[in-house]
């Protein structure tokens, strides 16, 4: 999804001058918040208990045993053999926190170490490693730790050093994941290049970048390596009478469950509460760090685009000519406070047969248009926020999700720009094709089947039959688009859709499957809507091409007027600062600056601020979309005439 | 694919070798003298000798390895001497009943952690997904000790709906249902942490897949939104989460000692737990070996699941 | 012709191959084959070719990021080959690198100050006020102004980082420069002001550069002499002007057609399926005597060697295309 979700956010987030703080960002987190709260609580308890007004918690009282909760002089009753529970649980908190944290600070210190020299040492040192580590993690985690508990005897030093142990494999093989990509980084590379040696590169280069994974890996262990020690001391393995911790409270209790429950109860109690409050905490802090959850990411995106309209154009009295005619379309994102306005405004007809080329940078919104009409824009964050899109005199933006379905893959049909990711990786070329033709014809997997071949064939794939049963991974990425293109032909569409088809692929097959589409594009006379940031690509194939620049189209008409005569100061620019093959002397004319941030689009004329011809009057208000000449129009005030020498070069 | 499992399980046989190196030198490290131990503070010197040289113990350690493999081999565990009878009869008769619960366990976390997950990605940020969040944290952060104390204490002791403890019922029990009355608390109890991990693990991994260009590619086909999720959505993210079921028999073995404990339940666990107190080392080994062993063969299986179902893993 | 700086001789990277443990051989890929180069000071010499051709892994090994297994790399008449293969240390103050993915190339946790400080302490040895006047140099000679020094690299667009790439590459004061795709990843807009730049930084430091990219008109439009390679090896290599007027082999004519260029219309690109052979398992010929409409048994058989054709032009075919002037019809 190369949309405006990822182009124009690290743009917007660099503006606002850097991110929120770590803490800022936890405590947001309502959740993480009560965690920390909980866990702040009962540790400064832990820290305090040497010095509050408490019952010794070792002194027994036979008089006083089993004394229920809320008696005089005992919060939380007493135990069998009268020591006051309170008192014991306090100080077995202490024990168990202290345990539990020590055991994770061992294990993730010895496990990162093995994990950082694995993955950046690699090759041999990594072999043998990390052969050591599978065979450590071969045992059922429990029982390895018991396995040690028995040689060492019982105890609560013991049950901590089991403990760290079963968990150095954890850290050793999260850590030595992170450490092997990062190692293959090219900043690891430019470091190398700039007279680091190789220690040097792992502790300054590779463990800052390493750094937050073990501090997630920690946060999301530690409560769980309490568990453990509890559950070993539960056993009578860890902490030996007459000190406690938790779990050796709540494994004497457990003889006593059916006369005095509130024994075994109370110490369950507060090792859940510890426990969760720390898994809170550890799920705050991972969210946090991890930039993958950051801005909504994560989101599942719906099956349609949102669409919340605040301005909609009139239908239109008569009925369009043209295949499919889209007005002021606009299509938003909102990322927390911020609006990307990744398209805002777009007007195109798009007339039976033709092809038409829709052209622009990165973040300049084609491809947004293109998933806008269909309804493609992953919701959230993004939404469509205006505009109609018109096919055979209906509003596809109004149609319900089961007539949206019928169209996509029916009338329309999309291809992507990279067929490797496009394509499903665990099913079959042909299954996939198949697929396609049932979800819109009424056909038997079987005769689906032998037309989705036909298909292949169509495309020119040799062995089409044989080929049909390969996997996506296991073709080139000149044979995957053209599975691609023959998913789009299988219901024979009206409308195709092609999102940059051959931005990934090689110059040489870029040529074959330019004659390709232009081949079966004539034959099936489907109209073409064709984004790509290529001016050559669009000269082999665009009858008609859309220049766009944030957000909006600058300039349409014919391909070879706009490209031999630009009226738009960016068009002119933007053909300009490309080498053209065979014209090496030819001067690169850079467009200086930065394209706009969607999510900050200047008032008036959004090149203004790169444009050499630039007057105040740019910048003042809305500049419209005029029409220069039949079929010609253009978004300036002062669009270039064909005689003046800029433009006539 | 045959070809690609034979090669698998002959894999697997260097894994199985380095189980038993581990826990040979893990019992190999013992500090003191298992003579001693064996015979008792009271021992002559010359009788601990005999026994020293009776048990190999006077050879060199790489000596007393390959002895004490060969003996492996040919299904001598040693004896117990706690329990006065071959550790192998004790483990192979105890593993059965580890095998019920931890099996049963699995099945139900598996299935309720799939679909737990499955529901709260497609239901995200809605009702249901909070539900499914708020219980899959609390499984997590649940010591099952405590929590099958707890279950005793409600449907055996309050409500008497099911039985406390044990394997059958010790007058007149024995068939199917008197088991399955009996497994069910300890099963339930043994599975709550890796449903909870399952579940965690498959709604992330599902909200991951959905996000990818070929999710798209299937909406733009016309798909229908429940095959977009259950066949396409859903195949991608069960790759990911097999490896994680295939830890999770590694943690249900493991915590089948504690709940084995709570329940009374005649498994291996218990008898480990028993027999480290009673410092019975031949029979922890052989447990611990027997156990590991099978959690070797558990991860074989999800392998060759997970290779049945991801082609790119072939090449 | 000025001098020779930087030479190859049959450099080689296999990757894979040995033996497992059971004695069978493994698997080996050659991802470069046997080039020889010479790079003159002062020029730019462009390298092209598709992907998986070879050219970022010869890229990679004459800057001592990877080690060739076989050949030599001599650097002004002095054999560097080992030099190169213990560390690219050895050869940085000579030649520096430019990554493809410039936000990439550079740590997301540290300031661009300390990114640019790195090889001025570890391989010049500066002290601060040194480097402190080198960095504000470096800043102005790049055109970024000099409080970006004390930010992060997330917050730069993609040119902008690719520029500090190239104010790293400086800062070791190296005379060659390799850029591997440098303007690949950038936008159109953008590319252009990088390719500029590099243009003026070459006029101003006389620097020579190896310019290696899969866009056949930017290393046009930059290089003085342009290699194509094709699975590994040099095909042909000419002067810049010449290659494309008059190419010689037919990969480089294939190449030619197959690129599309505004404001004309009919691409000639091949009839076949443009399927690259099978690296595991390569032909015993001409590696693109399958895809070639010249081809004849002898390319089938043997590999053509690198000739010398005429003046300043080399291609490896047994059936070079004569005279042929190449014009797109509009």
């Amino acid at each position: 999804m190369t949309t405006a979700t990822q182009t124009a956010a690290p743009d917007g987030r660099a503006k606002k001058g850097g991110r929120p703080g770590f803490f800022t960002l936890l405590v947001a987190n309502r959740l993480a918040a009560f965690g920390l709260a909980v866990l702040v609580m009962l540790a400064l308890t832990a820290l305090l208990t040497p010095f509050l007004p408490l019952a010794p918690p070792d002194i027994t009282n036979p008089a006083n045993r089993l004394l229920r909760p809320l008696t005089d002089g005992h919060l939380l009753g007493t135990d069998e053999l009268g020591r006051d529970l309170f008192s014991r649980l306090m100080w077995g908190t202490r024990v168990s926190i202290a345990v539990g944290l020590s055991a994770t600070l061992v294990a993730a210190f010895v496990g990162s170490a093995i994990g950082l020299v694995a993955g950046y040492a690699g090759g041999r040192t990594d072999n043998v490693m990390m052969r050591g580590i599978d065979m450590l993690m071969a045992f059922p985690y429990i029982l390895l730790a018991l396995a040690i508990v028995a040689v060492l005897g019982p105890g609560l030093m013991n049950a901590l050093y089991a403990i760290a142990v079963v968990n150095i494999p954890f850290f050793a093989r999260n850590i030595r994941g992170v450490t092997l990509s990062l190692a293959h980084r090219e900043f690891v590379d430019a470091a190398r290049l700039s007279g680091k040696g190789h220690l040097r590169i792992l502790l300054t280069e590779v463990l800052p970048n390493v750094l937050p994974v073990i501090v997630i890996t920690m946060s999301t262990t530690v409560g769980w390596m309490i568990l453990e020690t509890a559950g070993l001391s539960f056993l009578g393995l860890g902490a030996q009478p007459p000190q406690a911790d938790l779990g050796s409270m709540l494994g004497e209790g457990r003889k006593l469950l059916f006369t005095a429950p509130h024994v075994s109860i109370i110490p369950g109690l507060m090792i859940f509460a510890l426990v969760m409050s720390i898994n809170l905490v550890g799920d705050g802090i991972r969210d946090v760090l991890d930039p993958r959850l950051k801005s909504g990411a994560l989101s599942r995106p719906a099956a349609a685009t949102a669409v919340k309209r605040d301005n909609v154009p009139p239908m239109p009295v008569a009925p369009s000519e043209a295949a499919l005619d889209v007005q002021d379309l606009r299509t938003e994102f909102r990322v927390g406070s911020d609006v990307y306005k990744a398209v805002s405004g777009v007007s195109f007809q798009l007339r039976e047969r033709e092809c038409l080329g829709l052209v622009g940078e990165s973040g300049s919104g084609k491809s947004v248009t293109a998933m806008s009409l269909l309804g493609l824009v992953p919701t959230p964050p993004g939404r469509i926020a205006g505009g109609r899109v018109l096919y055979q005199n209906r509003d596809l933006l109004e149609s319900s999700e089961a007539d949206l379905r019928k169209m996509r893959g029916g009338a329309f049909a999309y291809i992507f720009q990279d067929p490797l990711s496009t394509l499903h990786p665990l099913f079959t070329v042909g299954d996939q094709v198949t697929e396609a033709i049932r979800a819109h014809q009424p056909l038997s997997y079987r005769d689906a089947w032998k037309r989705a071949v036909e298909l292949l064939e169509m495309v020119r794939i040799p062995n089409a039959a044989e080929r049909a049963n390969a996997y996506p991974h296991e073709l080139s990425g000149g044979m995957r688009q053209r599975i691609a293109i023959a998913m789009a032909l299988a219901n024979d569409a009206e409308i195709l859709i092609a999102d940059e088809p051959t931005t990934a692929l090689d110059v040489t097959v870029q040529a074959q499957i330019l004659k390709l589409m232009d081949a079966l594009q004539d034959d099936k006379g489907a109209a073409l809507l064709f984004i790509t940031h290529d001016f050559g690509v669009v000269s082999e194939i665009c009858d008609r091409v859309a220049v766009m620049y944030g957000g909006r189209i600058v300039e349409t008409g014919p391909t070879d007027e706009v490209l031999n005569s630009p009226a738009h100061p960016y068009t002119r620019k933007l053909i300009d600062c490309v080498p053209v093959l065979g014209e090496p002397e030819r001067r690169l004319d850079a467009i200086s600056g930065l394209p706009p941030a969607v999510n900050r689009l200047p008032q008036g004329c959004a090149f203004a601020d790169r444009c050499a011809y630039v007057e105040p009057a740019c910048r003042e208000g809305d500049v419209a979309l005029e029409e220069q000449a039949q079929g010609r129009a253009v978004r300036c005030i002062k669009p270039l005439k064909a005689e003046t020498p800029e433009a006539a070069q | 694919m045959l070809a690609y499992f034979l090669k698998r399980i002959v894999l697997a046989v260097p894994v199985l070798w380095g189980l038993t190196v581990i826990v040979f030198l893990i019992m190999a490290m013992i500090p003191g003298d298992p003579a001693t131990a064996i015979l008792g503070s009271y021992a002559t010197p010359e009788n601990v000798e005999r026994l020293n040289r009776q048990l190999g113990l006077d050879r060199t350690l790489p000596e007393q390895y390959f002895i004490w493999l060969g003996n492996l081999l040919q299904g001598d565990f040693g004896r117990s001497y706690s329990l006065n009878r071959p550790v192998l009869n004790e483990v192979l008769e105890r593993f059965n009943a580890t095998l019920i619960l931890a099996g049963a366990s699995l099945l139900l976390c598996t299935v309720f952690g799939l679909l737990a997950g499955i529901v709260s990605a497609v239901r995200q940020f809605g009702w249901t997904d909070r539900i499914v969040t708020f219980f899959v944290l609390i499984g997590i952060s649940m010591p099952s000790f405590w929590l099958g104390l707890l279950l005793i204490l409600v449907f055996a002791v309050n409500l008497q709906w099911l039985p406390p403890s044990g394997m059958y019922a010790v007058y007149g029990g024995g068939d199917l249902a008197d088991l399955l009355t009996h497994l069910l608390l300890p099963a339930v109890t043994l599975a709550v942490v890796a449903t909870g991990v399952i579940a965690r693990l498959t709604r992330a991994s599902m909200l991951e897949v959905l996000r990818q260009d070929y999710i798209r590619t299937a909406r733009a086909k016309g798909l229908s939104e429940r095959r977009v999720i259950y066949r396409h959505a859903f195949k991608a993210a069960l790759v990911g989460v097999i490896p994680v079921i295939g830890i999770q028999a590694g943690f249900v073995l493991g915590g089948a000692v504690y709940i084995e404990t709570v329940f009374q339940w005649p498994g291996i666990g218990r008898m480990l737990v028993q027999a480290i107190s009673t410092r019975d080392l031949l029979l922890v080994q052989g447990g611990v070996l027997v156990v590991a062993a099978s959690y070797v063969l558990f991860n074989l299986l999800a392998d060759m699941a997970q290779h049945a179902l991801d082609p790119r893993l072939k090449s | 012709m000025s001098e020779t700086t930087l030479e190859t001789q049959g450099l080689t990277r296999i990757f894979g191959g040995g033996r497992t443990l059971f004695g069978k051989q493994k698997p080996e890929v050659h991802a470069v084959q046997g080039v020889d180069l010479k790079l003159h000071e002062g020029e730019t010499l462009g390298i092209v070719g598709e992907s998986g051709c070879g050219k970022s892994t010869l890229a990679r090994m004459l800057v001592g990021l990877d080690a060739p297994t076989e050949g030599t790399i001599h650097l002004k008449g002095e054999d560097v080959t080992a030099l190169a293969k213990g560390s690219p240390r050895g050869l940085a103050r000579s030649i520096q690198y430019v990554f493809q993915d410039p936000v990439s190339s550079l740590n997301p946790r540290k300031t661009i100050r300390r990114i640019l400080e790195s090889p001025m302490r570890h391989l010049l040895g500066l002290d601060a006020g040194n480097r402190k006047q080198r960095l504000d140099e470096l800043m102005d000679a790049v055109s970024l102004r000099r409080e970006f020094l004390d930010r992060y690299p997330h917050e730069f667009s993609g040119g902008q980082a690719q520029r500090i790439g190239i104010a790293r590459a400086l800062a070791a004061e190296a005379d060659i420069l390799v850029l591997d795709e440098p303007v690949s990843a950038l936008d159109v807009s953008v590319q252009a002001q990088v390719l500029n730049l590099l243009d003026d930084l070459k006029a101003r430091f006389g620097l020579t550069y190896v310019f290696i990219s899969h866009d056949l008109s930017v290393v046009e439009s930059v290089s003085d002499r342009v290699a194509v390679m094709y699975f590994g090896r040099i095909v042909e290599e000419a002067a810049s002007k010449e290659l494309f007027a008059r190419p010689c082999h037919p990969y480089t004519r294939l190449l030619f057609d197959s690129a599309p260029v505004p404001g004309k219309k009919g691409l000639r690109g091949e009839k076949g399926l443009a399927e690259l052979p099978d690296p595991l398992n390569p032909p015993p010929g001409c590696s693109f005597a399958p895809r070639c409409t010249r081809a004849e048994a002898d390319c089938q058989a043997k590999r053509p060697p690198l000739e010398t054709k005429d003046e300043g032009r080399r291609a490896a075919c047994f059936h070079p295309l004569e005279n042929a002037v190449l014009e797109r019809t509009a």
